[in-house]
Formats: C-alpha cells, sequence, structure tokens
C-alpha cells in the first residue's frame, strides 16, 4: 500500500525544472518535465556524485551539470555509452500537488 | 400505466435521452423545464453562431413541433427552485407538479473570478444563446474586447468576435493556449495562428481587476498593466450545476453523484449531462454525455445499461486553426515521445506510446489522420509493427520519412538568407536559375555568404532545394542529435524568419525531440536573448547550472562566489565585508583569481542568496565568474602611480567593466587594459585586449591563454578613450551577433578573417548601429543578478524536509 505524501504545489518546481526534498538520508531531486509530469530520484549522478537537480531537464532526461551524462528520469538509468543507475521513487501529481510515497523514502533510509 | 417523467434542464444530455426514448415508445409522459427560453439546441455550435457562420435556426435541434408530437409539456424560461423527495414533486416559479421519476438534467454554469468589477455590465460568460447575442450586439459597436482564459471557449469566443471586427485581446493565465489539450510546441502554432488573424495573446497573465464605473471600462492584470475594454468574456472555466441535487440532500461531490446506471443516491432520481460526476470524474464534451443518454433512456426502460467513460477526442471550431488532442499526452512513466514537424506547411504532430500502444496525440496543422489516431488510441491498438511510420498516418505506411530540407524549402522568396549583404532566397533562386550552380559561383553573383560566411548552410540548403539531386550537400556539423541544422543555419532562421522563441525555432527549423537538449538547449536560448533581447524572455531552465544560479558549481556540488572589483579595484570597506562574509558562512577557501578578483570557494546551496546579500549590501554585485558573458577587465595602475604609464589605463579599464557587465556572449568574454606596452595586464593574450600607447589606444582581439594560447591580432588604434568604448562595444556586439555559440572571440576571428571585424568597426555607420544594438540589449541585461534571486530565493531552498516525517 503506498502512503502518498503532499509535498508542495506543482507550480513551485519549474517546468523542465527540479527542486531539492531533504531528508534524514540525504536529497530526493523532484523533477518536472515540459508535459508536467514529476519524476523523484536520489540528487546523486552514478558517475560522481554530481548534483542532478542541477542539471538540464530535456524530454524525460536530465543532464547532469558536472560531465554531462544524461540520465533517464523514468529509470535511473545512465544513457547512451555511460553505465550506471539513480534510485528513483514513486511521485505523482494529484490536484496541482506533487506527491511522492513516504514508504518508499523510509526503505531508502532503512537500505 | 403510463409514469410521470419530469425532467429540468432542457440541453443536449436530455435531449438526446428522451429521443431515445420516444423512438422506443418507452411510453412516458414527460415535463420538460428549462431556464433559458427555448427548448434543447446543438449548444457547441454556439461559436458557428457568434462568427456569423450559422443563425440560431441552423442550430435548434427539437422544435416546437417535435415537443408536440411527442406529447411533452414544456416549461421554458422556467427555473425549477426545488425538489421535494417525500412527496415527489418539484416546484417551479411556476408552481409544483408531482413525478414518478425525475431527470436532473441542469448542466454547468461558467465559473466566474472572483474579481473586483466582475458584475459590471459589459462582464459575460459564454455558455448560451443569450451570451451569444450579447457579445454579437456588443460587437456592433467594435472597440476593444478582453477574453479572459485561453481554453477552448475562450479562444472560440475570441476567433467569433474578432470575426465581427473586434479588437480582441486573450488573456491565459498558463504558459501556453489550451494546456489541458495541447504540448507547448502546439501552443505555439495555435497562437500564431491566432495572432495572424489580428488576435493578441497574452499567456501567464493573471487578472487582478476589472474596471469601470457604470460598465466595463478596462481589465487590470496582477503585474499591473492595464488593458481597454468595451467587452470582457470570462471563459475560465465550468463548474457542475448541482444547487438542486444539494438542497434536496441527494450525494453530490464537484458533480452529482451517480453509478454506472445514472442513478443518484434516491432511487427515483437520475442525473445526466455535465451536472454529473461518476468514479470521481466530470464530463465537459457531448461524446460521454450521449453515451450516458444511451445507457440512461435503456435504465428507465429496464433494460440493463452499464456506462463505462472512454476515450476523448478534442477539436477546436476556429476555422484555419486546426487542432486535434486526444488521450492522454503527459503524465506516467515508462512512455515514449514520436515527434513529426512539416515546416513547410505549419504541421506538428506528437504520439505518446507507452507499451506499442499509443495513448495519446496531439496534432497540429493537419488532422485529416485524427480519427485514425484516436482509433488506435481507443482500440489500443499494437503499433510495434508499423512503430517508424505510424506517425505519417494511414497513407504513409511504409513511405518515406520527412524531408531534412524541408525547414529551408518552406522559406518565402523574401526571406533573407545572408543578413551582411542583406541577400533573400528569392535572388539566390535566380541566380541558380541563370546557371550559378555551386557556392563559389553564387557568391560571386550575389555575394550571398561572401562576408562573414555564417549562412553557408544556408545557402547550400538553398541549392539543394532548387537543384534537387543534382546538388550533393556538403555535411556540416549539426548543433546536435535534435536537428539536421548547423548553428549558423540556425542563427540565421532565427533572425530572418524572426523566431522569438524556443518552440518557434524548433517548430521553423524542424526539431526532432519535443524540447531540445543539453546541447542545443543553451545555444538556442543565447541566440534569442542577443538577438531579440526586447521580445525574448531568457529561459533559466535552458541555462547550465552555473547561469542558472550565478555561481560556479565546484566538483563536490558547492558553489564559489566571486564579487565584481571594478577593474580590479577595491577598498578596505569592500575587503572586510567580504572577510566578514567568509567567517560567516564558513567558507573554507577564499582565493585570488587570475583576474584580479577574491574567490569564495565552497559556499553550500542554500546559503548563496543569504551571502549575495550581504555583499550586495556591501555594495558589491555578481562577478559573473561563471558566466559566458563579461568576466572581468584587468588593469595595470598606469599614470596614477606607475612612472611609465601613458594613460590612465585603470579609469579606461573600470570604464569598460561599468559598460560591459551583464552581457551575455557566446563564450566567456576577457578584458584587460595596459597602461604602456610593457603590458603589465596581459592584455595581449585576453579576448579584448587594450594597450596604453602616447599617441592613444591599441585595441587587439582575439587572445587566448587555456587550452589554447594564442596572442591577440590588432584591430585598430584608436585616439580618445570614448572611441575605445565604442570600438569595444561593437566589436562585442558583432561576436554575440555572429558568433557560434560556444566560440571563443578567436575561433570566430579564425572564421570570418580580421578583415571582416576590421570592416565592421570602421565603417563608422556599421559601428554606430552596433554600438547602439549592444547598448539597447544592456538596458535589459545590465543588472545585478544576485540582488534579483535574493528577492526570490525560493530554488535555493529545499522543496521540503521530511526529516521530521522520517523520524515518526
Ligand atoms: C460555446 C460552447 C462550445 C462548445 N463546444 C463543444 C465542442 O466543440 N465539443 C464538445 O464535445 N462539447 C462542446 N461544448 C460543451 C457541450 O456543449 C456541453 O458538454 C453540453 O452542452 C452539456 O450538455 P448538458 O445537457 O449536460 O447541459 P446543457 O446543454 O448546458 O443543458 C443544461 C440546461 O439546463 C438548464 N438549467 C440549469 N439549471 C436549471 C434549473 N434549475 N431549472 C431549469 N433549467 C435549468 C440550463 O439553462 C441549460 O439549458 C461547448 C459548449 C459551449 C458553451
Ligand atoms: S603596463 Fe606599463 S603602465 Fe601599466 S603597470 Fe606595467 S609598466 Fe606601468
Ligand atoms: S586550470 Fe583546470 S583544474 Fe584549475 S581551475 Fe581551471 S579547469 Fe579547474
Ligand atoms: S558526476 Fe554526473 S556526469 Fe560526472
Amino acid at each position: 500500500m503506498s502512503n502518498w505524501i503532499d509535498i508542495a504545489a506543482l507550480d513551485d518546481v519549474p517546468q523542465r525544472g527540479a527542486r531539492l526534498v531533504k531528508t534524514l538520508h540525504g536529497c530526493v531531486a523532484v523533477f518536472r518535465t515540459a508535459g508536467d509530469e514529476v519524476f523523484a530520484l536520489d540528487n546523486a549522478c552514478p558517475h560522481k556524485n554530481g548534483p542532478l537537480a542541477d542539471g538540464i531537464v530535456h524530454g524525460k532526461a536530465v543532464t547532469c551539470p558536472l560531465h554531462n551524462w544524461v540520465i533517464s528520469l523514468e529509470t535511473g538509468q545512465a544513457q547512451g555509452a555511460d553505465e550506471g543507475q539513480v534510485t528513483t521513487y514513486p511521485a505523482k501529481i494529484s490536484e496541482g500537488r506533487i506527491m511522492l510515497d513516504a514508504d518508499f523514502l523510509q526503505q531508502r533510509s532503512v537500505a | 400505466m403510463t409514469q410521470k417523467l419530469v425532467v429540468i434542464g432542457a440541453g443536449m444530455a436530455s435531449g438526446r435521452v428522451l429521443e431515445h426514448l420516444f423512438e422506443a415508445e418507452a411510453g412516458f409522459d414527460v415535463t420538460l423545464f428549462n431556464a433559458e427560453e427555448r427548448g434543447n439546441y446543438n449548444r457547441i455550435m454556439l461559436s458557428p453562431v457568434l462568427s456569423g457562420e450559422k443563425t440560431y435556426e441552423d442550430i435548434v435541434t427539437h422544435d416546437a413541433e417535435w415537443y408536440e408530437a411527442n406529447n411533452v409539456t414544456c416549461h421554458f424560461g422556467t427555473h425549477v427552485t426545488a425538489i421535494d423527495r417525500a412527496a415527489k414533486t418539484v416546484t417551479s416559479t411556476k408552481g409544483t407538479v408531482a413525478y414518478d421519476k425525475l431527470l436532473i438534467a441542469t448542466g454547468s454554469a461558467p465559473f466566474i473570478i472572483p474579481v473586483e468589477g466582475k458584475d459590471l455590465p459589459g462582464v459575460i460568460t459564454y455558455r448560451d444563446l443569450d451570451d451569444t447575442n450579447a457579445m454579437i450586439e456588443a460587437s456592433k459597436s467594435g472597440g476593444k474586447a478582453v477574453v479572459i482564459g485561453g481554453g477552448l471557449l475562450g479562444l472560440e469566443a475570441a476567433a467569433g468576435l474578432a470575426e465581427r471586427g473586434m479588437d480582441v485581446t486573450v488573456l491565459h493565465l498558463m504558459g501556453h493556449l489550451m494546456e489541458r489539450q495541447l504540448d507547448e510546441a502546439a501552443g505555439f502554432l495555435l497562437r500564431r495562428d491566432l495572432e495572424k488573424r489580428g488576435i493578441t495573446v497574452k499567456c501567464r497573465a493573471s487578472t487582478a481587476a476589472i474596471l469601470g464605473t457604470d460598465r466595463v471600462e478596462g481589465v487590470l492584470l496582477e503585474d499591473n498593466e492595464g488593458l481597454e475594454a468595451d467587452l470582457v468574456v470570462m471563459a475560465v472555466g465550468i463548474r457542475p450545476e448541482t444547487r438542486l441535487a444539494t438542497d434536496a440532500g441527494l450525494e453530490v461531490a464537484r458533480g452529482i453523484e451517480v453509478g454506472a446506471q445514472l442513478q443518484t443516491s434516491d432511487p427515483d432520481i437520475f442525473a445526466v449531462g455535465e451536472c454529473v460526476e461518476f468514479d470521481g470524474q466530470l464530463f465537459g464534451l457531448v461524446a460521454p454525455l450521449y453515451d450516458q443518454a444511451k445507457v440512461l433512456a435503456n435504465t428507465l426502460m429496464d433494460v440493463p445499461a452499464v456506462f463505462t467513460p472512454k476515450e476523448l477526442s478534442t477539436k477546436l471550431k476556429v476555422t484555419g486553426c486546426d487542432l486535434f488532442s486526444a488521450g492522454d499526452f503527459a503524465s506516467g512513466e515508462g512512455r515514449e515521445d514520436i515527434v513529426f514537424r512539416d515546416p513547410a506547411r505549419g504541421v506538428y504532430r506528437r504520439l505518446v506510446i507507452e507499451d506499442d500502444v499509443i495513448v495519446g496525440a496531439v496534432m497540429y496543422g493537419d488532422t485529416a489522420d485524427g480519427n485514425w489516431f484516436f482509433g488506435l488510441i481507443r482500440d489500443k491498438t499494437d503499433i510495434s509493427e508499423m512503430r517508424d511510420t505510424v506517425i505519417f498516418g494511414p497513407a504513409y505506411q511504409g513511405g518515406a520519412p520527412s524531408d531534412p530540407l524541408s525547414a529551408v524549402a518552406a522559406l518565402p522568396r523574401d526571406a533573407e538568407i545572408c543578413g551582411c549583404n542583406g541577400i533573400c532566397k528569392g535572388e539566390i533562386e535566380d541566380a541558380i536559375a541563370a546557371g550559378a550552380t555551386d557556392i563559389g559561383a553564387l557568391r560571386s553573383q550575389t555575394k550571398a555568404s561572401a562576408s562573414c560566411g555564417t549562412c553557408t548552410g544556408l545557402v547550400e540548403q538553398v541549392l539543394a532545394v532548387t537543384l534537387g539531386d543534382d546538388f550533393v550537400l556538403p555535411t556540416a556539423q549539426p548543433i546536435c542529435g535534435c536537428t539536421e541544422m548547423t548553428h549558423e543555419d540556425v542563427r540565421r532562421m532565427i533572425k530572418s524568419q524572426e523566431l522569438k522563441s524556443l518552440p518557434a525555432v524548433w517548430q521553423a527549423c524542424d526539431w526532432k525531440t519535443p524540447c531540445g537538449c543539453h546541447v542545443c538547449r543553451p545555444a538556442l536560448n543565447y541566440y534569442l536573448l542577443s538577438d531579440w533581447p526586447l521580445d525574448y524572455e531568457d529561459d533559466p531552465q535552458s541555462r547550465f547550472v552555473n547561469e542558472r544560479k550565478h555561481a560556479n558549481i565546484q566538483k563536490d556540488g558547492t558553489f564559489s562566489v566571486v564579487p565584481r572589483m571594478w577593474g580590479g579595484i577595491t577598498t578596505p570597506d569592500e575587503l572586510r565585508a567580504i572577510a566578514d562574509a567568509a567567517d560567516k558562512f564558513a567558507v573554507p577557501t577564499v582565493k585570488v583569481t587570475g583576474g584580479q578578483r577574491i574567490d569564495l570557494l565552497g559556499v553550500k546551496n542554500e546559503d548563496l542568496p543569504a551571502i549575495w546579500d550581504d555583499l550586495n549590501k556591501a555594495g558589491m554585485v555578481s562577478g559573473h565568474a561563471y558566466s559566458k558573458g563579461l568576466r572581468t577587465v584587468k588593469t595595470c595602475v598606469g599614470t596614477d602611480h606607475c612612472r611609465f604609464g601613458t594613460q590612465d589605463s585603470t579609469g579606461l579599464g573600470i570604464q569598460l567593466e561599468k559598460a560591459l557587465w551583464g552581457s551575455w556572449t557566446p563564450h566567456k568574454l576577457k578584458l584587460a587594459v595596459s597602461g604602456c606596452p610593457r603590458n603589465c595586464a596581459e592584455a595581449t593574450c585576453k579576448d579584448i585586449g587594450i594597450v596604453c600607447v602616447d599617441s592613444g589606444y591599441q585595441i587587439s582581439i582575439g587572445g587566448a591563454a587555456g587550452m589554447d594560447v594564442r596572442e591577440t591580432s590588432l584591430l585598430c588604434q584608436v585616439p580618445t578613450e570614448k572611441e575605445v568604448m565604442d570600438v569595444v562595444k561593437a566589436v562585442t556586439q558583432s561576436y554575440r551577433e555572429n558568433a557560434k555559440y560556444l566560440d571563443r572571440i578567436y575561433k570566430w576571428m579564425d572564421k570570418v578573417g580580421l578583415e571582416w571585424i576590421q570592416e565592421q568597426i570602421t565603417d563608422l555607420d556599421t559601428r554606430a548601429a552596433l554600438v547602439e544594438r549592444f547598448d539597447l540589449s544592456q538596458t535589459i541585461y545590465r543588472k545585478d543578478p544576485w540582488a534579483q534571486h535574493v528577492a526570490k530565493p525560493d530554488p535555493y531552498e529545499p522543496l521540503a524536509t521530511l526529516t521530521l516525517e522520517a523520524a515518526e
């Protein structure tokens, strides 16, 4: 069963942008695409922990600001020739609000 | 025994229910109430009535004869005011009648935004014939109309009013029109077509108040802009009309709650149409209402039936604006886009695919295949077999992909191709027809691409389009995988086609992705802001993090902060403020830079606004040490202190820095001013270097001291400081306008040649025009980004902190 918690208004994150959610075990980046989808990923690039929230969002991917790895927002996987995986968390929009699944975030702290 | 069926509301939904009942000869004794002074008409055709393409008579669905033939007792112009469920009666302004079965079909009411002035005469909504007639009446005296709401209804109203000769402005709250049905690209095309017919569109426009004393006179926006208005149409949305049901104690959420047989919480009362809510869903288009009507008619006749909502599609009924949208083209994981653009015909198509099934489609310009796609969506057809060609529609199965040259083929003959010499496409075509069939011949005959050369790619494409297979296109490097065009091509397109937004470029240049990538977006953002400083609004999301956050990102994700020190001069007060800030924010490293600045390294993201605020308060502004723009003007002490000095190099450096700061350039721009040829400021390895001599100032350009090391080349020598200022501004502006994004001046100089740049600045008219354009751009961009971001610190703060919740 999922335990959705209300994080913020969708409009608090710019289109093709990201903001951070702080948790006890580090930051989760919440992305918003041009098509108003939201995705939540660890804010750490699999290459050298670059802050993904500071990257450029295009389509359903983000380019890491440090060395331009392109990470899929949907799967968390590095695209192209690069190999690596970022943890993703369930996220959705409900009536203009961004919701994250608290249980998943919690599992993250246990893991 | 015939049952008494009382129907509240003679709209499109209840009309369809009655048709089904009478066709099946169900034998109900029907009493029909309608608040409007008339029976059922085709409400969705009000827009053609408004625009004058149809009359009310054309859109009547049920006339007096029909009601009579079916023995319907009609009470039109009569409001039902109450339902008594215990007595099974309804009360209207004309009395009380009893029912066996009751049908509520009250539709919905327009939503009115609660601003001051909303009740003034001249403010109308768009829902029924009376509203339509009021608009037609108002338009007779011409004048200005403001339509609030850029959705389906608002745009149909706007187009109708424009057709009737009013001067129409549409205000829309969101970033693009019809955002619920269209994506950004299609919204842009729609906007362009509406603007072509004289309608002004303002997006992100929020209404603060409607102004006027006796009747409406204008609209005030939240940003304090005022618009004159003789007529205001509010079309911001609808609310299900549920008041009767709520008063009667039926279960009502956003709409009247019904089950799959359209029954309400009272077994003798049914509801149909826009007033209902089923399974959390509301309905605003007729297709599902007709499905409901069928199910309800069956239910009333005791035939089992179940209502299930289906996929919906939308079209806009504005002649000349062909758009189609269906399904869900936004949210969800695991989805892929297929985009097709044909700039020649102004066509845009996007399909959203999930698990080999099309789940959404947006089309603009050519919607002939809309129903075919809608069928694929509705039937959840597996498209894996035709995936590569599905976007071209049913006719193209197995057909050819789009033509990469179509963007150039689409240009009109008067489109300017070569900006330096003002050569249009038509002239090039004529020269080709006259026998100039290669780039060299074209250059010598028309001068196209004979000067700075940045339009060479476009000229070649005109050749290729005109000659067809006879011409083999040299392969130039496109910007990135999103396009076939080179940087130079795109820049020329931006200028000659007056493309002033990212979606405009994507469409006109045939972009293959919906919104570009990290390679092309920063380049386009730069080109747009440099070519259209007044029209284009900088898009922070298309910038690298350093420029978005106005600080240099470090390898550990912290940032460095560098305050500006004009010409490398500082004061004890500034140094104290820097030291205080370094202490207060526990800055781990303080370093003196090569550009005569002090760098505070290792500042945390969330501390940025606060440290800037402190530095701002001490009178310092951003040093732009992160930008593709003016970085630093390094100086030596010159005549102030040095015995060799020939001119006031420090003063000139400060003047230059104060004139140039804040400007964006293709790559970083570093200057230096040395007071004599001993060159202590190392001016001859800068992008622009000035060396003072007895007789004046030597200005040289194109130096570098990075991965490449280059000495500058002399551009010119001038006698006065004023001329130095003009020449530096002019050469900077020419570089801004002509260079490829991420080319330093030396790379640009290698491409266009030093002579060409010299011509630009020695011709005094050209120089003056360049200076003027530079100054104009600086009116927008010579601002301290720190102050702006201190005022709006949100992006630097976390969206939420979940430490508490997690601890529970
Ligand atoms: C300008 C315009 C363009 C549109 N274009 C399209 C389109 O292109 N495609 C599409 O699918 N849909 C379109 N729609 C929407 C479509 O018209 C509606 O979905 C449809 O008419 C709803 O039908 P209904 O029977 O639920 O309500 P309505 O047709 O609104 O009928 C409800 C009736 O109930 C009456 N009523 C309300 N309260 C009471 C009361 N207490 N007592 C007595 N009578 C009452 C009202 O006066 C009204 O006549 C458009 C709507 C408008 C206004
Ligand atoms: S460049 Fe010339 S004027 Fe400037 S400090 Fe050096 S010697 Fe003095
Ligand atoms: S020289 Fe290299 S390591 Fe040193 S600051 Fe510049 S980029 Fe970084
Ligand atoms: S840390 Fe992300 S690309 Fe290197």
